[in-house]
């Protein structure tokens, strides 16, 4: 039990670059995969729960543009959500990547008033980075389209009634149409953070090479199954993560949705 | 394939894009293609009928069975579709071969574990080691199905068990007033008006299908993301068509072939849309 | 239509078939990436060192063969689970390896590893930013000295990003970065010293296939004794001399 407590202190926090620089090479014990695999899990969370958050922000505005009247807003909005829903994440990556490489590497200085930070073009052919924003973009698209077609079916006594009382514009928007909108949208809207979350295994297979060793749950696992020759115990302990992590999230979700669905009758729930 | 292509270094560009073009390694891009799509239309039959299995295993009143379809559906939902493919084909592999060692080579003694090998004997390989390397391809493309379809099926058992559950009560109610027995109710009733609700997650299930092809490499099968990366990764002078890095190109290529490919399957599937709602008094129905 | 005749092929062959003269035939299983020991070439056959030298050697051994491409990583557990029978890919004979695997006796010498990087710079070997291909002897070396391994799953991505400035240098065979060295027209160049790493390179096989590792160790034997494997040697490596 305390081998494998050292194993907890040494790798724990490897996939970040903290800890035992060394892999474990011989004598490969359960507990070495276990503690690393799920070390490289930090970075599918990273990218699952960044992607996410910054995709509901901008697939909210890609939705509200894709459902406008003006075509100026509606075409890029459309053509956006068909290039990215229509092709494979997998190829998405790639001509990502490979473009990104095409960048030349320079630095900018960025004066933030308290402090000066240089972003660097070279950070976006590094996963942390550029498979952030490949991912970031793709769920935006999926999540665009659920919202509009949520958007489309907000029932049309809702926003009649805010006429009635004399509600315009954005006091509209956020008090009505998009609570509504949200409510109506939130089982896709799970699903589509589900698939997300799964889909960061992609990463590994991604062009997106890996630096110092420090990788996510797919590279430790391929690892192990590469030292050891044996798939058969690093992927189930992999699967077995993600199962439970996809408990976790279909939980927080379904707590979320409870809380949109209040007002609603129970019978009329979804 | 041209006759002026025996010294491809002196040719002007025109005729060098001409030859290279039509070499065997780019033919067997093209073909790449084809299996594909062959994956896809094999797989889709397949697929429904493993949703169909899960969703009646749901919906069964007998509870083992129904424990079994509830675990089957949530598995794939906990699962991602990679990681399960990084195992579960070599264990389905090995599994046949372990069954056909036992059936075929009763007396064999040694252990099938050696170490870290598999070892069966040579009449329970399969394919059999003699057998040409089309068999083998053929082998590898029949496993990936099966892959597939387990994992896409769970996901249609999902969404016909919801559809079979939308199927409004009162319409199943009727149909044990006129007298009608709970298995004809379930063909005459329940099963055509399912499709209705079925259809939109079914679509979106292709969509997902179409763009996992991309993992078929995974699963050792030679698809286009092989023969592009093949192809299009830098040729050294020791190639008859030396260039730089095209991976580029070939993948944009491989882009524009997904674009189609769905862009056609939604208006596929907007027909057939159509087809399955008429005199369905929702709003899709046009009676 | 052809592919459901061959289903149907398949199918019956799954039924039917029990042991031919399947002892006869050997899967040979390579990556065919990594020129000029092993490639596909324009026809979408393997080709190079490894394909003439195997060819021969299946030969003199008695065996008929056939050629598989598999990819680097997953090449081991694919031989191990019975895919193909031997693996011939450029494969450094190391202590690691063979307490999975089988090797034959060499049938390269040991190739030093060298570096390659952009011509005219001067990479810090020591610190800096080293490419390698993932589970290769030399993805290990740069994880244990103090250089940054960045790791890809091909050869050819580690000189692309050497190209692209990802990488300061490559770490890999001699062999396989003199031909791109040749082809860059002075865009590359060796650095630093070699390293010497790994053994000479032999055919891999299951440990339970002592009868395969027996006769092909026999075949390598005798293609060393009359001088037809350095001939080779020379032919595929720029008249690259060898003695037995």
């Amino acid at each position: 039990m305390s081998a494998c407590a050292q194993v907890f202190s040494d790798y724990a926090l490897r996939s970040i670059g903290m800890g035992e620089r060394l892999l474990p090479k011989a004598d490969i014990s359960l507990c070495d995969q276990f503690v690393l695999i799920g070390s490289g899990l930090i970075w599918n969370i990273y990218f699952a729960v960044l992607a996410v958050f910054f995709g509901f922000f901008l697939a909210t505005a890609v939705a509200l543009a894709r459902s406008s009247n003006r075509r100026l807003l509606q075409w890029p909005a459309r053509a956006f959500i068909f290039v990215i829903r229509g092709s494979p994440l997998f190829i998405q990556f790639f001509i990502a990547y490979e473009t990104f490489v095409l960048i030349p590497k320079l630095g900018f200085d960025i004066n933030l008033g308290f402090t000066e930070i240089t972003v660097e073009t070279r950070w976006l052919t590094k996963a942390w980075l550029g498979a952030l924003i490949v991912l970031f973009l793709n769920t935006s698209a999926y999540t665009a389209q659920i919202f509009h077609g949520a958007l489309m079916s907000v029932p049309r006594g809702d926003i009649e009634a805010a006429d009635a009382i004399g509600m315009t514009g954005f006091r509209k928007f956020r008090r009505i149409v998009f609570p509504a909108m949200l409510r109506l949208a939130w089982p896709s809207y799970t699903n589509e953070a589900i698939f997300l979350f799964h889909a960061t295994t992609l990463v590994f297979f991604s062009s997106f090479p890996a630096w110092r060793q420090k990788g996510d749950a797919l590279y430790y696992a391929s690892y192990f199954a590469d030292k050891t020759f044996d798939p058969f115990i690093p992927y189930p302990i992999i699967a077995g993560y993600f199962v439970i992590f996809t408990l976790l999230v279909t939980l927080l979700f379904s707590r979320v949705g409870k809380r949109l669905n209040r007002h609603i009758p129970k019978e009329r729930r979804q | 394939m041209f006759e002026y292509c025996t010294d491809p270094s002196s040719l002007d560009s025109l005729q060098w894009w001409s030859c290279y073009l039509t070499t065997n390694k780019q033919i067997m891009f093209y073909q790449s293609f084809g299996t594909v799509l062959a994956l896809l239309l094999a797989t889709a039959p397949v697929i429904l009928l493993f949703g169909f299995g899960g969703a009646l295993a749901r919906r069964s009143r007998f509870l083992p069975l129904r424990l079994f379809g509830l675990g089957y559906t949530s598995m794939v939902r906990g699962i991602p579709d990679i990681i399960f493919f990084m195992f579960a084909l070599i264990a389905l592999d090995q599994g046949i071969e372990y069954v056909r060692h036992i059936v075929l080579c009763p007396d064999w003694t040694e252990p099938v574990r050696q170490g870290n090998d598999f070892v069966v004997c040579a009449a329970a390989k399969m394919p059999p080691n003699n057998a040409p390397q089309w068999v083998h391809e053929v082998y590898g493309f029949f496993l990936a199905l099966v892959g597939y379809s387990v994992v896409y099926g769970a996901f249609a058992a999902n969404t016909l068990f919801g559809a079979f559950q939308a199927v409004p009560h009162a319409q199943l109610e009727t149909a044990a007033a006129f007298g009608m027995s709970k298995r004809k109710a379930f063909w005459r009733i329940l099963l055509p008006q399912m499709w209705v609700y079925a259809l939109p997650g079914l679509s979106n299930l292709w969509m997902i299908l179409v763009k996992a092809t991309p993992l078929l490499f995974l699963l050792g099968v030679k698809d286009i993301v092989y023969w592009a990366n093949e192809l299009g990764g830098a040729k050294t002078a020791r190639f008859t068509y030396p260039h730089g890095d095209w991976r580029l190109g070939y993948f944009l290529v491989l882009l524009a072939f997904y674009l189609i490919l769905t862009w056609v399957s939604e208006r596929g599937f907007e027909r057939l849309n159509r087809y399955v709602s008429r005199g369905h008094a929702s709003r899709g129905g046009s009676t | 239509m052809n592919f459901l005749v061959k289903i149907a092929a398949i199918a019956l062959a799954a039924t039917f078939a029990v042991n031919g003269a399947s002892a006869k035939t050997l899967r040979m299983g390579t990556e065919g990436k990594y020129p000029p020991f092993n490639f596909v070439n324009d026809n979408g056959q393997v080709d190079g060192f490894e394909r003439e030298l195997g060819d021969e050697l299946c030969k003199r051994a008695g065996y008929t063969c056939t050629w598989v491409t598999n990819d680097w990583d997953s090449i081991i557990p694919n031989l191990v689970s019975g895919n193909y029978d031997t693996i011939m890919a450029g494969m450094s004979i190391t202590p690691e390896r063979q307490k999975v695997i089988d090797f034959t006796q060499e049938y390269f010498p040991p190739d030093p590893s060298s570096y390659v990087a952009l011509a005219g710079t001067k990479p810090d070997l020591k610190k800096g930013v080293i490419a390698a291909q993932t589970s290769t002897i030399q993805a290990n070396y740069v994880a244990s000295s103090g250089a940054r391994l960045v790791e890809f799953a091909s050869a050819d991505e580690t000189i692309a990003a050497v190209k692209s400035g990802e990488a300061d240098a490559v770490l890999a065979d001699t062999g396989y970065l003199n031909d791109i060295v040749k082809a860059s027209n002075g865009e590359l160049a060796f650095v630093g010293d070699k390293v010497y790493i790994g053994g000479g390179i032999g055919m891999g096989v299951r440990k339970s296939d002592s009868e395969i590792r027996d006769k092909m160790n026999a075949a390598i034997e005798s293609m060393k004794k009359d001088g037809s494997l350095s001939k080779l040697i020379a032919k595929w490596f720029n008249g690259r001399k060898v003695t037995w």
